[in-house]
């Protein structure tokens, strides 16, 4: 992957849409050295795969840990030391536990400094859908979505830009059932990065499109961001 | 009351019908299969169960479900790919289920033990969840009034307990163990090995023995670790 700053190539950062890994990739880059981060089930999960040492990054895991380690293999797989997916994973020097309310208290405190989400839909204004189809023969299950959506300061959620059926998951308003209102910060596609406000969707980058491509495949008006 | 019992039978042969009952793990990270097992056995029924999960595979709480002595589910992720039992029971209309989000789980069951009558939370505010609830703006954010969530007994599972039933956990195992065993009235817990009096260091104790009313010895089974889903 070559992903090109802003000023030199404009908004189009590459010349093709991201894949999951350099998603996962730009990711990790962007979160600051220093941080308590929370990466969600399925593709958030990636990103921990770089993040980089010197990053100091501290992960935790909302079943009661902070600085979790990569996932277990062999004789490090211990049935007491698990993710929130349930994962086997390791501890890293200077890690804790903590019981299950002492760790929603992290969230929901405002200490965490971000948690990375999957989504089914984000709307313009960064509600967020991602726990429950809304399918009348679904069974509902919900775990910590609601608190790691409410909780962080920041919220990033990763998914594909479009469904399988070419449409849209950033929309005007969520028809799926809601996991929070107003949390989503940032979106990270593999067709751009957009930041969501209360002043409309901005575009910091864009993958193998122009923006008004871009604008062509999303039903909410898009403009450049502001150079940061 | 604290007191010692020889076998998991006896430390939950109190249970009445139509208790509701907290049950700690998450996952099976911390689950008290053998109490679990021994409720199985002693044949309370019509129960309400407190858990993060509804069972899965075919051991511990999935079998509780799967025998029919559970009326109501309370927990935050019932679905799974090995909840099988849970599917069935509830697409047959035979288990009510409540769905709370995991930290409003965590916290209602805090409050119950700590007395607080309620409490106002910005998780799931907007959403379903939240539906039918009293609302309020605070501090610029909008709540959910949320209830404790008492339970008659409480099984958990934790590493050691000293002669005054102060507990430690291990690792992830600790979940819901603490704040479960200040909610219940009667907390039954499962450890891998008794200490005398004085044996633990009094800094690291996790749950204090006043929360505590019954301790069983469980060998720890060898090999016995999460399966890999």
């Amino acid at each position: 992957m070559s992903i090109q700053s802003n000023s030199q190539a404009g908004i189009q950062a590459s010349d093709k849409p991201l894949g999951r890994d350099d998603l996962a990739r730009l990711v990790a880059r962007d979160i600051q050295p220093g941080s308590f981060v929370n990466l969600g089930i399925g593709q958030p999960t990636l990103v921990s795969n770089y993040l980089e040492p010197e990053q100091n990054i501290t992960l935790h895991t909302e079943n009661g840990m902070l600085g979790m380690g990569p996932e277990a293999a062999g004789d490090q797989i211990d049935g007491d030391l698990i993710n929130a997916g349930k994962i086997p994973v390791t501890e890293l020097p200077g890690a804790s536990y903590f019981h299950h309310a002492d760790s929603f208290a992290i969230m929901r405190g405002g200490h965490l400094d971000i948690c990375v989400l999957g989504a089914f839909q984000v709307s313009a204004r960064g509600d967020l859908a991602n726990w429950h189809t809304g399918a009348p023969d679904a069974i509902p299950a919900v775990g910590g979505a609601m608190d790691l959506a409410t909780g962080a300061k920041d919220v990033f959620v990763m998914m594909t830009l479009l469904t399988r059926d070419g449409v849209s998951k950033l929309v005007e308003a969520c028809t799926y059932p809601l996991t929070g209102i107003g949390c989503v910060t940032r979106i990270y596609t593999d067709k751009a990065v957009f930041l969501t406000g209360l002043d409309g969707v901005q575009v910091r980058e864009t993958f193998g499109c122009t923006l008004e491509e871009l604008q062509a495949m999303v039903p909410v008006p898009l403009r450049a961001a502001d150079p940061s | 009351m604290l007191n010692f019992i020889d076998t998991v039978g006896e430390a939950v042969a109190g249970i009445k019908n139509g208790s509701t009952v907290m049950i700690g793990g998450f996952g099976n990270a911390g689950q008290p299969f053998e109490l679990i097992d021994a409720l199985l056995d002693c044949g309370a029924t019509d129960l309400t169960v407190v858990n993060n999960n509804a069972g899965q595979g075919d051991q511990g709480l999935a079998l509780l479900i799967k025998e029919g002595r559970v009326k109501k589910m309370i927990c935050s992720f019932p679905r799974q790919s090995d909840s099988w039992h849970f599917d069935a029971k509830f697409r047959a209309g035979e288990i009510e289920l409540e769905l709370v989000p995991q930290g409003n789980l965590a916290e209602r069951i805090r409050a119950a033990g700590a007395g607080i009558g309620g409490f106002f939370t910005p998780t799931g505010y907007g959403t379903m969840l939240a539906e039918g609830k009293e609302t309020r703006i605070l501090d610029g954010r909008g709540q959910v009034f949320e209830t404790p969530i008492h339970a008659d007994v409480a099984l958990i599972k934790a590493l050691t307990a000293d002669g005054r039933g102060n507990l430690v956990y291990r690792k992830t195992a600790r979940n819901f163990g603490p704040i479960m065993a200040a909610a219940a009235k009667h907390t039954i817990v499962q450890v891998s090995e008794i200490v005398p009096t004085g044996g633990l260091d009094p800094e690291v104790i996790v749950t204090p023995g006043i929360y505590v009313n019954s301790i069983v010895r469980v060998a720890a089974a060898a090999g016995k670790t999460e399966s890999v889903a």
